[in-house]
């Protein structure tokens, strides 16, 4: 299993949907296509986490990595989880506190706080 | 002895077999359904700890997962090579925040986990109960 992504424009929010496991291995290519994207000038990020099957500290690191990248451009970065396996890992590191979770793609894109 | 013992170059791509192995040798130790998220979890980040501490020290060597069943409690062992424990804060930012996330990752799952040092490195020992009588023995 490894890591899929694909990138979505709905509105003034890019959706990054990703799938498969994220991990210390496969990290680093989700960090580029943060990077990309914010490079190319995309503030407002939906990280649609649905199709992830495994998550680790690695895989948190980057999100925290790109909430940074969005935020000195007053940004944003939403994801959108369900899984329970998954949400464990935010709770025990205090990121749910960080990152607005969402329950779907609809809702993080209509999002506004 | 380890149940199974396994050895591998301290490269990313290896982490994921370490995940997979531990998961599939606690199954079949007895230890509940409930937890192999999370021993698999915790196995990937002590995996990854120790990848990150030889790739942090320059020092060539292997990651050591042991496995062992025991009556009452299913053992992980995860030794690095990268030599001694650096004092921590050098840089300030980046590698060790991803460690201390690893590191609260793993305390934050495991009840029965220590983190201390080895002859050539760290190690990071973790057990889980195994049920009683296994279902299929």
């Amino acid at each position: 299993m490894d890591l899929s992504l694909s990138t979505r424009t709905v509105g003034d929010r890019t959706v990054v949907e990703v799938g498969g496991e994220i991990d210390v291995y496969t990290a680093p290519k989700l960090r580029e296509q943060l990077v990309e994207l914010v490079n190319d000038g995309n503030y407002h990020l939906v990280v649609d986490m649905e199709g992830v099957d495994f998550l680790d500290s690695t895989g948190l690191g980057v999100l925290v990595g790109g909430l940074k990248r969005v935020r000195a451009h007053e940004g944003s970065l939403r994801l959108v989880c369900n899984q329970e396996h998954i949400l464990k890992i935010f709770r025990i590191t205090g990121l749910t506190k960080v990152f607005p979770i969402h329950n779907s793609v609809d809702d993080a894109v209509s999002a506004t706080d | 002895m380890a149940t199974v013992e396994l050895r591998f170059s301290a490269l990313p791509e290896h982490v994921r077999t370490a995940r997979l192995v531990a998961a599939a040798v606690a199954r079949r130790a007895g230890v509940d359904e409930s937890v192999l998220d999370e021993l698999r979890l915790a196995v990937g980040e002590a995996c990854s700890r120790a990848v990150a501490l030889h790739q942090r020290s320059g020092v060539d060597g292997a990651v050591r997962v042991a496995l062992t069943e025991q009556e009452k409690r299913f053992l992980i062992e995860v030794a690095d090579e990268a030599g001694p424990a650096q004092a921590a804060g050098a840089g300030g930012g980046g590698p060790e925040d991803e460690d201390a996330l690893g590191l609260a990752v793993i305390t934050g799952l495991v009840e029965d986990v220590e983190v201390g040092n080895g002859a050539d490195g760290g190690v990071i020992r973790m057990s889980w109960p195994v049920a009683p009588a296994s279902a299929d023995a």
